[in-house]
């Protein structure tokens, strides 16, 4: 065991001249504190040690690690690369400072202009009123605004460490009750060496006062970022969760396995929205970039209650993610709204799962592929009826948008149907950018990159009439930075 | 005066290698401001072709001569540059673009054209006060607005945005593909009426047509007719007539 201050090798902060560029592949100087290389019993209990846990969640992490011990990496993704040495990763790193925070004036100033640089200022006075936000920075929360404010309508917004000290029975509840220990290779793993996330809890008939949000922040070269989310939403409740990540450029590539959790209680109502761009590897030679292999899943526990995902994938070299519902409540609705962008050498293979158990529970899939340069670009999705799930419906429309003449895009549908009085609908369709649709727009006097930023940016708008305002405007100038140099 | 459109000695061919074919094959054409010169000709003798490759269309390659507009060549330059610089295109075949808001679309290749006249660009309320008035002149409903660009459009519909985009844009040159067909006799009086209210002494304007039909709705200065890839004959329009009524056999041949 031993801690070392880490110096990172800092780069020019922010956007270097060429146009191509991950203007957040900064990495920011700050003196770290981590754990030596590699995963083992002690590792954890020393994790375990350092963040002052109770036994419950030690236990919680021993049973998952010897559960990951036992499984084998999933291979069925159609996604390619390298074996990864997960005894060459830094389980935990977390900036050295005082051991507790009372205000954001004790955060180191560095994380802080780090956050004010990626556009998340952290100081109250200068956030948008609306948005409250939790900030990851590698292994650890180091802020979350608001507090107060929510804390008067009863709302519990915080870091996951700090929640399992205050409210260690919610944590004992609801932590691995959506996604169990074992569930899959990369879920036991988090549920082994998760070192924070963000926890809510909405109190039941509660309308969340403001949007929540978490920003992830990879920051430490050799760390792997094993973030864990859980949302509670009781009866009658409503919240609207929002999440972004960004890493700095690394020629290695980094791991990123969350897990994230969501539960609803009767007419409770979750939305969940993610932008992700975390750093895609360099776009000539696929050279590093984040592994983000992600388990999400919600269960609508409750009747009629809601579980909304929409998510922006544009970074990560290879992202492996199926945020999911488990419709059990009577009545309950599943939503997933995907836009997935790759661009590059990367490699995406993401969709949903909907498993409908209870009567008359509702989902909808509406998927957006775009593939560009040599990358590929995959939607897997399973649609599964439950015996008993009498009245269930399900409508799945996935489309692809090949952008130039080296990508690939990939449709996988999956449907199990154990009850015959139910309805599934599946639409599939790919397409590719037509020279005619380019030169309209030129013959208009709309130059070539923007007539394919607007051409795509309409092809996914179904997708990003979902998100809130402030993030669908982000998304779609993202989605323009990222084709820039994406066409030929 | 330097012609406003001056096309010598043109030479365009499609496609590529093996599969190359002549289409224009030699085109001399000078367009005045202030004039409307109608292109008139069977399938296949290269009209469309004549106003892509004017606008700047990739699948073309030009191989022999020269279009000057206003003086200067634009062979060189992209599709968007020579729109910025004034000319317009009018599709006989509208592209559907789904998703792509139509009023969104129009302003925002509105602002390009200020943009490049180093004027301010409007935004979107000023805009729609502009695109208001001219919706209204074209008699189209204010769905247009919200609708997705040509997508589920009918013919004649698709017709009409080409004419408001043109009305919108307010270019110097406009070349108009076969845009009275598909059209019923009320609606191509309305497009005829968006043409005209273009035309004037700083305009020009390049019909492409089949019939003589819209000719009478707008009338030409001059009268081409367009077989196999070159201009056969040039006159008034009494020539669109004399089309009209014993075809094109006794010109081509």
């Amino acid at each position: 065991m031993e801690t070392a201050p880490q110096n990172s090798s800092a780069a020019a902060p922010g956007l270097s001249g060429n146009g191509e560029d991950y203007k957040y592949g900064f990495t920011t100087n700050v003196e770290m504190e981590t754990l030596s290389k590699g995963i083992s019993e002690d590792v954890i209990r020393a994790i375990s040690a350092k963040k002052n846990e109770p036994p419950f969640l030690l236990e919680f992490r021993l049973k998952a690690y010897k559960k990951w011990l036992t499984m084998k990496e999933p291979n069925w993704a159609h996604v390619q690369y390298p074996a990864i040495d997960y005894q060459d990763i830094v389980y935990f790193a977390k900036p050295k400072q005082k051991p507790t925070l009372t205000g954001l004036d004790e955060v180191d100033p560095e994380i802080l202009k780090t956050f004010e640089k990626l556009g998340i200022p952290l100081d109250e006075q200068k956030r948008l009123s609306n948005v409250a936000v939790d900030a990851v920075f590698d292994s650890v929360s180091v802020a979350t605004t608001h507090k107060k404010k929510l804390m008067e309508h009863g709302v519990i917004f915080c870091s996951i460490s700090e929640a399992i000290h205050e409210y260690p029975e919610l944590i004992e509840t609801y932590l691995g009750s959506v996604v169990p220990v074992g569930d899959n290779f990369y879920a036991a793993l988090n549920s082994a060496v998760f070192t924070d996330g963000s926890f809510v809890y909405i109190p039941p008939n509660t309308k969340c006062p403001m949007e929540l949000s978490t920003y992830f922040r990879i920051n430490t070269e050799e760390s792997g970022q094993f973030e864990r989310t859980l949302i509670v939403c009781a009866e009658g409740s409503y919240v609207s969760y929002l999440e972004g990540c960004t890493a700095p450029k690394f020629d290695t590539n980094q791991l990123h396995a969350a897990v994230v959790e969501l539960v609803t209680l009767d007419d409770a109502e979750i939305k969940y929205s993610t932008v992700q761009n975390w750093y895609a590897g360099d776009p000539k030679t696929g050279k590093g970039g984040i592994y983000n292999f992600v388990t999400k899943r919600g269960k609508c526990l409750g009747k009629d209650s809601k579980i909304s995902w929409t998510q922006v994938e544009t970074g990560s070299a290879i992202t492996w993610k199926y945020p999911s519902c488990i419709l059990v409540g009577e009545g309950s609705v599943g939503e997933f709204y995907s836009v997935a962008l790759t661009n590059g050498h990367m490699q995406a293979d993401t969709g949903t799962k909907m498993i409908h158990l209870g009567k008359n529970t509702r989902s909808s899939i509406i998927s957006k592929g775009i593939a560009g340069d040599q990358s590929s670009n995959a939607y897997r999705g399973l649609v599964r009826i439950a015996k008993n799930a009498t009245g269930a419906r399900n409508f799945s429309q996935c489309d692809s948008m090949l952008v130039g003449n080296r990508s690939s895009a990939h449709t996988f549908p999956y449907i199990e149907t154990g009850n015959s009085a139910s309805q599934v609908e599946h639409e599939a369709s790919t397409s590719k950018i037509s020279e005619d649709q380019l030169f309209y727009f030129q013959s208009r006097g709309i130059p070539r990159e923007e007539a394919i930023s607007m051409i795509v940016n309409g092809f996914c708008k179904d997708v990003f009439n979902q998100l809130p305002m402030e993030f669908a405007v982000e998304a779609q100038k993202l989605l323009a930075l990222k084709l820039e140099n994406s066409v030929g | 005066m330097t012609p406003m459109l001056e096309v010598k000695s043109l030479i365009a061919h499609v496609g590529e290698g093996e599969s190359i074919t002549p289409i224009l094959k030699g085109i001399n054409l000078s367009v005045k401001a202030g004039e409307v010169h109608a292109i008139m000709g069977p399938n296949g003798s290269g009209k469309s072709t004549l106003s892509k490759v004017i606008a700047g269309h990739p699948d073309y390659s030009v191989t022999q001569g020269e279009i000057l507009f206003n003086g200067e060549n634009i062979l060189s330059l992209e599709a968007d540059e020579r729109a910025r610089k004034g000319v317009f295109m009018g599709f006989q075949y509208p592209v559907e673009i789904p998703g792509v808001n139509n009023a969104e679309f129009l302003r925002m290749a509105y602002n390009q054209r200020r943009k490049a006249e180093g004027k301010e660009e409007a935004d979107p309320l000023d805009f729609e006060e502009i695109l208001d008035a001219k919706m209204k002149e074209l008699d189209m409903d204010a769905k247009f607005k919200e609708r997705a660009i040509n997508e589920g459009y009918s013919g004649g519909e698709k017709k009409r945005n080409e004419i408001l985009q043109m009305a919108i844009l307010d270019p110097a040159l406009a070349i108009l593909d076969e845009t009275d067909s598909g059209l019923d006799v009320d609606a191509l009086k309305i497009v005829a009426g968006g043409i005209n209210r273009l035309r004037g002494p700083a305009k020009a304007i390049v019909l492409i047509t089949h019939y003589q039909r819209l000719l009478d709705y707008v009338k030409p200065d001059i009268v081409h007719v367009l077989s196999g890839g070159r201009i056969v004959k040039t006159g008034g329009k009494e020539l669109a007539l004399e089309v009209e009524t014993q075809g094109y056999d006794w010109l081509v041949k």
